[in-house]
């Protein structure tokens, strides 16, 4: 029976999208805004009729409607961890892996040397695993929030360094030689010339450091923390099979994953229109 | 490479050395220090307490007999670099890789989930990408999904996948590997179906003045011109199932395995323990992109697109 | 025509190292260049007519040779702003508007905010682009863009203007409108214009003075002074004097193919 329902909501909502998508407006914002609401309406519908229906249990999985009550009660809690994980620990260490990144992006600059040798070795920083110097960040600067802004602040370090680095490369031969043909010296050829054309690259990597500083800042909780915090909510509340808690958390993880990379977007997107990638939106 | 390309490389790398190096002093003067005057040297100012007042460095310059000593510590805040090597060298090849001390064991532990869980992603990945791209329901209801996943902290979810599969009994390599697929599955899907778009308008038409069928547009076209783009996935695709599988060894109480590592010398005071297995993560994640920019390299190379790569 | 030479260069050579062995890129290169002349370089690819351009910029340095730009050597002359260079491409920076690209020049040279403003309405009219000033440069065509990159050249009013290739990438009926404005431009502000091609009609109905170059090593093989009044409409191209000229200029491209 519960399977029965279930197919049937996945029929209706695949339905309506189906019509939706291969309609004659499904191009419209609207519409390409609809199209996966319903979607996801219809996971969270078929969740809701399974695991009640099939009386799973809320220790295996919680129903949605479970997991909204408890987002709704626990407010203050969920805001304190957001505090304590978000705006302290991985806004600190974005805004200081950024600058730090900037200053070496821009030291390095001054020598084609270093650059060449910056963007391998910084590349592969990058792909490795840097979460794990958590345990280290965490003896060293103590379980407070200033230990996930040292963690999160290395691993949005290499990426942003690795994009400046290459961005404050792109500008043409050609532009270059314009700025020499004005006798503009270093620094007019960087403020009016490279800064601008690296942009572009300087928000790619800033938008992949997004989601690093909150995965950072969240799995270096499991390494130790105060009694407050998304991770440490989530480890504990794994420990005491309080699983819609944990789902309420994974919603402001979302929620807040979503909202920073859109920040960072739409400062991009003001500042970078000229870009043909941004000017084909 | 060439060796020209190289060098600049090895000295940044260089240069990295030298501040671990430099770094070692200031931050274990005060345990060396500590240390020192219970081994019978006379320290300035003697009081453990008041040296805290003091920064690393200039303790070290009151003391210069302890610089030495910083680099010798059994359990430093901050090991020097030669230390990690020793640690390294005699769990890698001094035991048998069998052994639970043994680096060798942990890394296949580790890296056994990863690859399984990439394995996994990966064609799960590539199917939905397909899908999505002839598919137009699909493409409107997945594709805004896919995308604003990747600016979700995933990785949040893990513990919490590790639980839920041990309730219904299954435990071991399988939940990490679930948690690594899920972590490749999502930049495939992206990288993917931006791939299978690449070709343009003019690449397309020539294909239909051909009237070839959806078939052979997706085997001589589609395909072939996504491998750019599946590379460039793939090999952010493993470095995140290896972070997936570690992630997915904290909160478990694991006993093998790089995370399980870096807890446990995080937890009984044995540093060099954690620094060994970062280390070993490290040149790991290095090797298997490593490995996939060598097949990447190869295979375009193959496919005449080598020159860009 | 006043007879005093602006740009002189005296028996230039340049080589450059490559992975495949040195390319003599200059050969003995001599030539004077009048003040108020349009002298245009024409030759194949190779033939060095670039790289004599930027020579006489001072974006590439000779290995041998003299060569002077009003008396300075060409990196005193870059230095003190004594000309305009007009690449192949517009070159314009798509985060600037086209008033703002204009302005580029001005604001690293220091002029004040009104002297700029003036001066940028007053170059924008000189290429016929009034009215465009707040637009972007991906919103026009490529002649349009083009024009604006001449505008930016002339801008600090230096007094020769270097241009590379200019119009090579925009088709046959824009160009021919570019070149008549082009004319039109030299005829009221009298500088002195460098101007590469490889297209011989745009060399024989633009310049004073035809210098045409062969490759492998790069160097001159005929210096031709044109005949031609200085008011040219487009169908002096039919005349007789004209298509002689253009034989002439044919002839010496020839003849540089055959010495391979």
């Amino acid at each position: 029976m519960a399977l029965i329902i279930a197919l049937s909501i996945w029929a209706t909502g695949w339905w309506i999208n189906a019509q939706l998508a291969n309609g004659p407006q499904s191009d419209s914002r609207t519409i390409s805004l609809i199209i996966p609401i319903i979607f996801g309406a219809t996971i969270i519908a078929i969740w809701q009729v399974l695991v009640t229906m099939l009386g799973i249990s809320p220790i295996i999985l919680p129903p949605p409607s479970s997991i909204a009550v408890r987002f709704a009660n626990e407010i203050p809690i969920l805001w304190a961890d957001f505090e304590q994980t978000i705006l302290k620990g991985a806004m600190t260490g974005y805004v200081v892996g950024m600058i730090a990144a900037f200053a070496v992006a821009l030291l390095a600059d001054r020598s084609e040397f270093l650059t060449k040798g910056i963007l391998p070795v910084g590349a592969f920083m990058a792909a490795l695993p840097i979460v794990g110097t958590a345990p280290i960040f965490v003896k060293w600067l103590g379980s407070d929030w200033q230990s996930k802004a040292a963690v999160v602040g290395v691993m949005v370090f290499f990426p942003i360094l690795v994009n400046t680095v290459a961005g404050l490369k792109v500008s043409s031969m050609m532009q270059r030689d314009l700025m020499r043909t004005y006798g503009a010296g270093y620094w007019p050829t960087l403020l009016k010339l490279r800064l601008p054309a690296a942009l572009p690259f300087m928000f790619n990597g800033l938008k992949i450091a997004t989601t690093l500083a909150l995965i950072g800042a969240i799995v270096a909780e499991f390494f130790g923390s105060p009694t407050v915090g998304m991770g440490f909510r989530i480890s504990t509340s794994v420990g005491q099979l309080a699983l819609d808690m944990v789902w309420a958390e994974i919603v402001v993880a979302a929620l807040a994953g979503s909202a920073f990379y859109g920040i960072i977007a739409t400062i991009e997107k003001r500042m970078t229109f000229w870009h043909p990638s941004q000017r084909e939106k | 490479m060439n060796i020209k390309g190289i060098i600049p490389a090895l000295v940044v790398v260089v240069i990295i050395f030298v501040i671990w190096t430099a770094a070692v002093i200031p931050m274990n003067a005060h345990l060396t220090a500590d240390q020192a005057q219970r081994d019978g040297f006379i320290m300035t100012p003697e009081a453990p307490r008041d040296r805290q007042e003091f920064l690393g460095l200039t303790l070290a310059i009151k003391n210069p007999e302890i610089i030495t000593m910083t680099y010798t510590l059994v359990r430093p805040r901050l090991p020097s670099p030669h230390q990690v090597a020793i640690e390294m060298y005699e769990t890698i090849f001094t035991k048998a890789p069998t052994s639970r001390r043994s680096l060798v064991y942990h890394a296949w532990v580790t890296l056994s989930a990863t690859l399984l869980g990439f394995v996994i992603g990966t064609t799960l990945g590539i199917l939905l990408a397909v899908g999505i791209v002839y598919n137009r329901t699909m493409d409107k209801s997945v594709m805004p999904w896919a995308i604003t996943s990747q600016t979700i902290p995933i990785l949040a979810l893990a513990p919490m996948i590790i639980v839920i599969l041990g309730a219904i009994g299954i435990q071991g390599l399988l939940p990490k590997s679930i948690i690594s697929a899920y972590l490749s599955f999502f930049p495939v899907v992206v990288g993917m179906v931006k791939g299978l778009r690449s070709p343009d308008g003019m690449q397309l038409d020539l294909l239909r003045t051909y009237s070839a069928n959806a078939n052979q547009g997706f085997w001589k076209l589609r395909l072939p011109a996504s491998m750019p783009y599946l590379f460039a996935s793939l090999k952010i695709g493993i470095s995140a199932a290896l972070v997936g599988a570690i992630v997915g060894e904290l909160p478990t109480g694991a006993r093998a395995g790089f995370g399980a590592r870096m807890l446990v010398g995080d937890q009984y005071g044995q540093p060099m323990v954690t620094w060994a297995a970062l280390f070993g993560a490290a040149i790991t994640a290095a090797l298997l992109v490593a490995i996939l920019s060598f097949i990447e390299r190869r295979t375009l190379a193959r496919m005449g697109m080598g020159a860009t790569a | 025509m006043n007879e005093t030479p602006v740009i002189t260069a005296k028996n230039l050579d340049l080589t450059f190292e490559t992975n495949d062995g040195p390319v003599h890129a200059l050969k003995d290169v001599s030539l004077n260049i009048n003040k108020g002349e349009f002298i245009s370089f024409i030759g194949p690819s190779g033939c060095g007519k670039t790289t004599f351009l930027r020579c006489i910029a001072g974006l590439e340095t000779p290995t041998a040779g003299e060569i002077s730009v009003n008396g300075m050597s060409p990196d005193e002359a870059r230095r003190s702003r004594a000309y305009g260079y007009v690449f192949q491409a517009a070159g314009l920076y798509p985060w600037r508007t086209i008033g703002g690209n204009i302005r580029l020049p001005l604001e690293i040279m220091g002029f004040s905010k009104a002297e700029q403003h003036e001066r940028v309405n007053r170059v924008m009219d000189l290429v016929d682009l009034g009215g465009f000033e707040k637009r972007f440069p991906w919103q026009l065509s490529g002649g349009m863009q083009q024009r604006a990159s001449i505008a930016r050249a002339l801008a600090f009013d230096a007094d020769i203007l270097l241009m590379d290739e200019p119009f090579g990438a925009l088709d046959e009926i824009v160009r021919d409108h570019l070149n008549e404005q082009l004319l039109k431009l030299w005829a009221r502000t009298e500088k002195t214009i460098g101007f590469v091609t490889h297209s011989i009609p745009e060399a024989v109905y633009l310049s004073t003075k035809i210098v045409v170059m062969s490759p492998r090593p790069g160097r001159i093989t005929d210096v031709i002074n044109s005949p031609l009044p200085k008011d040219r409409p487009l169908d002096i191209r039919d005349s007789p004097e004209f298509i002689k000229i253009a034989h002439r200029v044919r002839d010496g491209l020839r003849a540089g193919h055959v010495d391979d």
